[in-house]
């Protein structure tokens, strides 16, 4: 589904990513760990086509498709959902306003009619229902005023209206509870299938026992410096990144 | 260049949609202005001699006055003997139905998208409609006649109504209030006048759409709308005006005179020609818009939408007289390209316990100018007064200026005066999390500029609000920066 080669990614003169590769196939949840500004966000915008960053060299697969040649809109429509570490707050557009503007948008680019307000309050009652979001906090205007958790919440509750064929998590589950923690993991299981894949930026090890990934990477000083499966998390927990800094020093 | 200056220049240069004109054989007076213009439109209108009086007394005046130097605008100086002032689509007598009506005509409305037909009627609009100066189709006359309520053209009342005219006609906005308010005074072609008897709740929308439409012409509305003890209408202006090499100067009068008890709403969405992208062209838009609650518990409500003319210079004002009345102002102004607004509100305290509120929002882009410019007057008698001002403004792109100038003047020390104030952007991050579901740009920026100016807009009927949503986007679209 999505194939990375050779990253590299700078935002101003400040070099971020360093040569990245990534196999991500239907069905695979993939986890990437590691340090405060290794460049996980990073690796993250880049994807969905943030401007701010320049990709100096490499080049990215998607479905078939040079992901780098599309406008970030066009990425949204080919089905790339980044749930954000910071969303950010839209002052006098409801949730539901903009899932219904979002939605639509990418149904017209994929060739079908817009969703009339019938079929989208359906819908939407069954994502609402998945995630256990609350009608009130989705015609409010969109994360303004919102508590942290509320917030990344929210981020789930438009993954599961969009229904993406590959989504981004970036720290979603910062700053949640535990009970937050397990709706929201919930969520991420129920909307998985073999037709479409994850990945979970995380720092935490807990994440990780409710969304059990096929692969955990490790990313550090912009590049993947370890891979393995979900062990490998565990590991980390246990040893934290000064293992994993040493092993490069040494090596 | 940034890519979003690159979107910016691309969609801005859209052409302005409603800029075409129709051939329509004018009856014109002759370009200037003088007191034989002045007895030339009065004669051509049939007017009594108490009006032309009037007008004459407006126009001497209008002489001795200097254009107000204070507004944050900047334009050429007007040649007020280089326009005509009297312009009538040729036609003996008023036409009774739409088949009488010029062809012509019929086809401008169509492509400003009015209908004066089954859609509006069906939808319970009365549509007055004013093309150039003469006024030629009014439509549910006799549906509002059944409940007493008088809605035609300013002409007619004349005719028709002498006393009410004679009674109300400068009552709010005095002939020699400002320059622009003396000159139409003297010259004022045509416009809408709206009577709300005693008790009646006025139920359509009262609706009028203006047009200006001879070359070189200025065109100087009046409107004057009374409601009784206890009554209540709503009003809708809609404005749209053809492409033009040529400035336009507009100067139109706008009074409301709201009894005991009674209500007046009035809103407006503005549409002028703003000139094009270089700033060559577009309509000078200077109006004196002004309300007077005169008993107690009255209330008078402005709602604006204002995204055309090249230079608007406008404050839907309140006078509250009555005990307990209360004035609003809502305000969305959009200026983008060389556009210039200096727009906002006046509200005059002078009954006790009366309120006010003031919200407004404004919207730059582009290298337009929006000046905001409000004064909230608490008189001496007006005891418990209250006042809230939310005033915020809105950029895009970091070559348009906004600018604030509040003036609150306290005489009496119970009242309570609030202004709050906001100067934002639109960020970067907004728009990227909007692109990044799929919203392309320009459907991210009308959606956040709508999400912006949601509390104005919500003041709106239903039908207007979805029309002033489209123009914000059509206006701004593409304009981050
Ligand atoms: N706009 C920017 N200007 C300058 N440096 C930036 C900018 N954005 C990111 N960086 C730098 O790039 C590096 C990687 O940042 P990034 O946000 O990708 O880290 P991260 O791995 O997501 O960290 P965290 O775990 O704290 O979220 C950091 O050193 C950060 O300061
Ligand atoms: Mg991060």
């Amino acid at each position: 589904m999505l194939t990375v080669k050779n990253l590299r990614a700078k935002i101003g003169e400040k070099q971020i990513l360093n040569g990245i590769d990534l196999q991500v196939n239907a069905g695979e949840v993939h986890a990437i760990m590691g340090p405060n500004g290794s460049g996980k966000s990073t690796l993250a915008s880049v994807l969905a086509g943030r401007e701010d960053y320049e990709v100096t060299e490499g080049n990215v697969q998607f479905l078939g498709k040079d992901l780098l040649e599309l406008e970030p809109d066009k990425r949204a429509c080919e089905g790339i959902f980044l749930a954000f570490q910071y969303p950010v707050e839209i002052p006098g557009v409801s949730t539901v306003n903009f899932m219904k503007t979002a939605l639509n948008k990418i149904r017209e680019y994929r060739g079908m009619s817009p969703l009339d307000a019938v079929a989208f309050l359906q819908l939407m009652k069954e994502k609402m229902k998945l995630v256990e979001i609350d009608q009130s906090l989705l015609s409010r205007s969109l994360n303004e005023g919102f508590s942290g958790g509320e917030k990344k919440r929210n981020e789930i509750f438009q993954m599961a209206m969009l229904e993406p064929k590959l989504a981004i998590l970036d720290e979603t589950d910062s700053g949640l509870d535990i009970d937050a923690l397990r709706i929201v993991a919930n969520g991420v299981n129920k909307l998985r299938s073999k037709n479409n894949a994850t990945i979970l930026v995380t720092h935490y090890q807990r994440l990780l026992e409710y969304i059990v990934p096929d692969f955990v990477h490790v990313l550090y000083k912009g590049r993947i410096v370890k891979s393995g499966g979900k062990e490998l998390a565990l590991e980390l927990e246990a040893k934290g990144y000064d293992w994993i800094k040493n092993e490069l020093a040494i090596a | 260049m940034t890519k979003d200056n690159q979107v910016l220049e691309d969609i801005t240069s859209k052409e302005y949609e409603h800029g075409w004109a129709t051939d329509l054989e004018a009856d014109e007076s002759p370009k200037g202005l003088s007191e034989d213009t002045v007895r030339f439109i009065s004669s051509r209108k049939q007017e009594p001699e108490w009006l032309l009086e009037w007008r004459l007394k407006a126009y001497r005046n209008w002489l001795k006055m200097t254009e107000p130097k204070w507004p944050n605008v900047k334009y050429p100086k007007i040649n007020y003997q280089d326009i005509i002032y009297y312009s009538a689509p040729k036609k003996k007598t008023g036409p009774s139905s739409l088949d009488e009506v010029d062809p012509e005509l019929i086809k401008t409305f169509e492509k400003l998208g009015i209908s004066l037909t089954e859609q509006k009627r069906l939808s319970g609009i009365a549509v007055d409609a004013v093309i150039d100066s003469v006024s030629v189709a009014t439509t549910f006359k006799e549906k509002l006649g059944e409940l007493g309520i008088i809605f035609c053209s300013f002409s007619e009342a004349v005719r028709e109504h002498p006393e009410l005219i004679k009674k109300y006609l400068g009552s709010v906005v005095p002939m020699n209030d400002n320059y622009f308010a003396a000159l139409n005074s003297a010259v004022f072609s045509d416009g809408s006048f709206c009577y709300i008897p005693k008790g009646v709740r006025c139920p359509m929308e009262l609706s009028t759409y203006f047009r200006i439409n001879a070359a070189n012409t200025g065109q100087f509305e009046r409107t004057l709308i009374v409601a009784e003890e206890g009554s209540y209408v709503s009003y809708l202006e809609g404005c749209t005006a053809p492409m033009r090499d040529e400035n336009q100067l507009h100067a139109a009068v706008v009074e409301l005179y709201a009894m005991k008890d009674a209500e007046i709403k009035y809103s407006t969405v503005q549409n002028w020609y703003p000139g094009d992208k270089n700033g060559k062209g577009g309509i000078y838009n200077f109006v004196t818009k002004r309300g007077l609650c005169a008993g107690d518990h009255s209330k008078i409500s402005w709602t604006q939408v204002e995204t055309g003319s090249a230079i608007t210079w406008k404050y839907p004002s309140c006078v509250l007289k009555g005990d307990y009345s209360m004035g609003e102002f809502y305000s969305v102004a959009v200026t983008n390209n060389y556009q210039q607004a200096d727009t906002g509100t006046k509200m005059t305290h002078i009954g006790k316990n009366t309120r006010s509120r003031i919200v407004s929002k404004g919207i730059s882009a582009g290298k337009s100018q929006n000046s905001y410019r409000g004064q909230v007057h608490i008189m001496k008698r007006a005891t418990n007064s209250r006042n809230f001002s939310q005033c915020d403004s809105l950029l895009m792109g970091d070559q348009c200026g906004a600018h604030t100038f509040p003036y609150i003047d306290v005489e009496n020390n119970t009242a309570k005066v609030e202004h709050e104030a906001t100067t934002s952007k639109i960020g970067e991050d907004q728009i990227f999390y909007c692109l990044q579901r799929g919203i392309d740009e320009e459907a991210a920026v009308a959606l956040i500029v709508n999400g912006y100016a949601k509390e104005v807009l919500n003041q709106l009927p239903m039908e207007f609000a979805v029309e002033a949503q489209k123009l914000l986007a059509l206006t701004l679209e593409g304009s981050v920066g």
